[in-house]
Formats: C-alpha cells, structure tokens, sequence
C-alpha cells in the first residue's frame, strides 16, 4: 500500500519541520490512516467517516476560546495555522479498541495557543468542543452519544509539550475524516481522547464531563491514558494490533505503558493511582 | 394444507453450497487484500454474524414447516444447525488463535472476565454437545432425551443475540442486535403459539 497521499490528491499541502519527539517506525499507509477512523458525527462504522465527511465544509472555520483566560477571543482557521511554527510529528496513536496506527502529524504545541489567551488562576482544566452541526453530520441523528462531543485535558496535560494540535497529516491539510480543519493529538491517551474539528475551547475549573465518560463512565475514565494493566471492561488492554503493518496471522504486539511515551508524561501522574484514576 | 412432496433433489445440495459462500467470500477478499484495515476484526465479526444467520435459518425450519405443511422442510434443519456450528467455530477459532494465540489460561480469563464474552462462550459451548449428537444412530440412541437435549437451542439463541448486544453496548448501536433479537423472539414464540394450537 502506497505510504503518501495519492498523486492525485488535491489537498493543500503543508511544509513543516520535523520534530525529535518523532518516532522512527514506519508510518501507518495512507489509505488506513484516511479510511478507518472512529468520528462518530459521520458515522460509527469505520469506513463512514470517510464516506460521509465530504459534507464537511472546514473554511470559513473559527474557534472561539473562552473560559477562565484573560484575553478571551475567536482564532480563524487561517490565523490558526500561522500561530506558531509548523511541526511534523511522527506519532504512535492508541485507540481505546485495541488497535493503533502511526501518523506523521502536522501541527504545534497547544501550549502555543494557552500562551496567547493568557489562562487565569481558576483554569484547572481545558474543555474542547466539536462542532456538531446536523446539515453536515449524519451521524449526529443518532443517539450514540450526547452532541456536541466534548473532551478535556487538566491543564498541565495540555502544556505538555507532546500535546499537539493538528492541522495536517501526511505533508497535507488534515482530511475532513480525521477531524479537518483543526484537532487535538494527545499520543499517550486513548485515540478518542483527541477531539476532532474543533469549534471552542474553554478554560474551566472542574474537570469536564467529557462525552464517552457521560455515555459510560465505568468504561471511559477522564484520564484515559494508555495503560495495559488496566483492562477496559469489555476487553484487555496489553496488546494491540498495528494497522496496515501486522499481518492476518501474526500476534498482537504488547502495548507500552503510556503508549510508550512514559519517560516524557509518567511525572504528570506521579502519586496518583491509575487504576482509580483510569 | 395438503401435505406436498419430498424435497426436490437439487434443494439441498444448493442449500449446502450457499452455506459456504460466506466462508468462500472470505477467502477472496483475504486473497485480495480486502479484508480491509483491520482484517482479524472483519472475520471474527463476518463468521460472527453468520453463526448467527444460520441459527436463526435453524430455528426458522419448524415456523416454516407448519406454516406451509410442507414437512420435507425438516430434512434441512440439521445441516442448517450444522453450519451455525460450523461459523461459531470459525468465530471462536479466531479468537482463540488471533486473539489469544492459544494462550488457554488468557483465553479463559477474558470469558471469565468479561460478561460479553461469558455469554458468547456459553452460547458456544452449548452447541457443542447438539452437534456431537447430530448424527442418526445418536438420535437412535438418544430417544426422547434427543428431543430434550436438543431445546438447548432455545437457550443458545438468545445467548448468541446478547452476546452480539453486549458487544455492540459500546456504541450504543443496537439495530443490528436488535434485529436479529426480534428474528429469534418471533422464531420462539412461533413455537408456543403453535403448541398452543395443539400442533
């Protein structure tokens, strides 16, 4: 399968340094990255988004940020991207299903953005907002889970210089099924901890009540980190199955503690009990 | 309802025939490529669901058979039953071998575990018993008791159908679940309306 966007991609594309927090493995191809997603707006079959999201129109495109900051205001799409210097980042992505991919992402530390807004002493937690507009979301006639689909970070998560957000994939402007125009990457959380196009963020003092925890909290804890000791209710969580790369017959890799990412965000969580705090 | 001929010869050989296209069609796309992006997932779920249709073609038999008084229909039952066995193994293979890798002890703590699994493993296991008595000189053998034995299948049903519930919980994606929920309650209430007839 080919790894790049095809030729006859007509995307924007996107120049970007590479980053040392990039992995070396070899990225997940193309044509899984764009075509097997989780974006339950469009769908909940994996192949949905990619068929559906079409509809998805990302320009004009703002995102309010609003909350507990001292300089509330609306970004455009177009101000977004020249926030900050673009990054190329290689990195492993987890999903909470059991399976994982590697996406060379485009983007900047989110960090770059708190800067901006000038967070007050409340902000202990970020919220983000996914747009959730019916005239382009068929997904959103379902009951699934409760719309706008809503994530967060606590605020020390979302300094963290690992978490991007990403306006690109693949050298291009990001595919409207992997959350066009603008999304959270948070490589050592559960995939779905990574809220796709992106319409508010907000600063707040409690902890949000973030969409899949609303839907099932026993499954779906705020944290979410990656951690194969911890088994989701339905399923283990010590291996995974890499897309696009592990063949039919072949035994599922074993997943690393924080999807491998531990030297970087394990003091983030120092003390506290992971299997509480799931 | 005049009681009408034998099957025709042809019935079921091509009914045996048809029964493997799902097996077939996983071979061409897995020779293909086009299993899609994550090829364990399409066949565990694809033999899944035909285990499934079968049993449900299964329980079918008996509705069918007084409906229309064609009672030759009967002679189709056990190969059907046969094959919801036959998918149900492929089911439970794959996730023995390709999700275990016939680690037992690992297998056996995820059934345990995990209430989904529990009832699909149970569903399973139920199955096994009416295959290995599926053959004539068993049904010889078993008398009466066959009979008995063999309305475990009522029990498997709406195991397999929780099973399938359970699994799809997660997304709060109940139409196909439910479908098939509904094919197997009308199937079994077929059968008390038909007792109550006195048939």
């Amino acid at each position: 399968a080919p790894l790049a966007p095809p030729a006859s991609s007509t995307a924007p594309r996107l120049s970007a340094a590479a980053s040392p927090l990039s992995t070396a493995e070899p990225p997940t191809p193309y044509k899984d990255v764009t075509g097997y997603n989780n974006f339950y707006e469009f769908g909940t079959d994996k192949d949905d988004p990619a068929r559906y999201a079409k509809s998805l129109k990302t320009r004009p495109w703002t995102v309010v940020v609003e909350g507990e900051v001292a300089k509330p205001r609306m970004f455009g799409i177009d101000e977004l991207m020249k926030l900050a210097p673009l990054e190329e980042r290689i990195y492993r992505m987890r999903c909470v299903e059991g399976w994982s991919m590697v996406i060379p992402w485009i983007g900047y530390p989110l960090s770059a953005l708190i800067n901006q807004v000038q967070p007050t002493g409340n902000a202990k937690y970020i919220e983000f907002h996914t747009l959730a507009d019916p005239k382009q979301m068929p997904g959103l006639s379902s009951s699934v889970l409760a719309w706008p689909y809503v994530e967060g970070l606590r605020m020390d998560e979302a300094m963290h210089p690992l978490a991007l957000l990403a306006l690109g994939l693949y050298g291009e402007v990001l595919p409207n099924q992997n959350g066009a125009p603008v999304r959270m990457v948070v490589p050592w959380k559960y995939g779905f901890k990574s809220g796709k196009s992106i319409v508010k963020i907000r600063f707040v003092e409690k902890q949000p009540v973030t969409s899949w925890y609303r839907a099932a909290p026993h499954e779906y804890g705020f944290y979410s980190n990656v951690n194969p000791e911890v088994a989701h209710p339905r399923w283990s969580q010590a291996s995974e199955r890499r897309i696009g790369e592990d063949g039919f017959l072949q035994r599922k890799r074993p997943t690393l503690m924080f999807n491998g990412y531990a030297d970087q965000v394990a003091s983030l969580y120092a003390g506290m009990d992971l299997r509480k705090n799931f | 309802m005049a009681p009408r001929a034998g099957l025709p010869r042809w019935l079921k050989p091509a009914i045996f025939l048809l029964s493997l296209l799902p097996l077939a069609r996983l071979f061409l796309l897995g020779f293909a490529g086009e299993l899609g992006a994550n090829p364990v997932e399409f066949v565990t779920r694809s033999t899944g669901t035909w285990a499934l249709v079968m049993l449900c073609l299964t329980l079918a038999i008996t509705p069918l058979r007084r409906l229309s008084g064609w009672n030759a229909l009967v002679r189709l039952r056990r190969m059907l039953g046969l094959f919801a066995f036959f998918y149900a193994s492929l089911h439970f293979t794959v996730f023995l071998w390709l999700e275990h890798w016939f680690d037992l002890a690992a297998m056996l703590l995820d059934v345990l575990e995990r209430p989904f699994v529990t009832v699909g493993f149970l569903a399973f296991l139920l199955m096994v018993p009416l295959a290995a008595t599926s053959t004539q000189a068993m049904v010889r053998r078993l008398g009466s008791r066959w009979l008995t034995l063999h309305r475990l299948v009522y029990l498997i049903g709406p195991l397999a159908v929780l099973h399938f519930w359970w699994h799809k919980a997660g997304k709060n994606d109940f139409g196909e679940p439910a479908f098939y929920g509904a094919v197997i309650a009308l199937l079994l209430a077929a059968r008390l309306v038909g007792r109550r007839r006195g048939r």
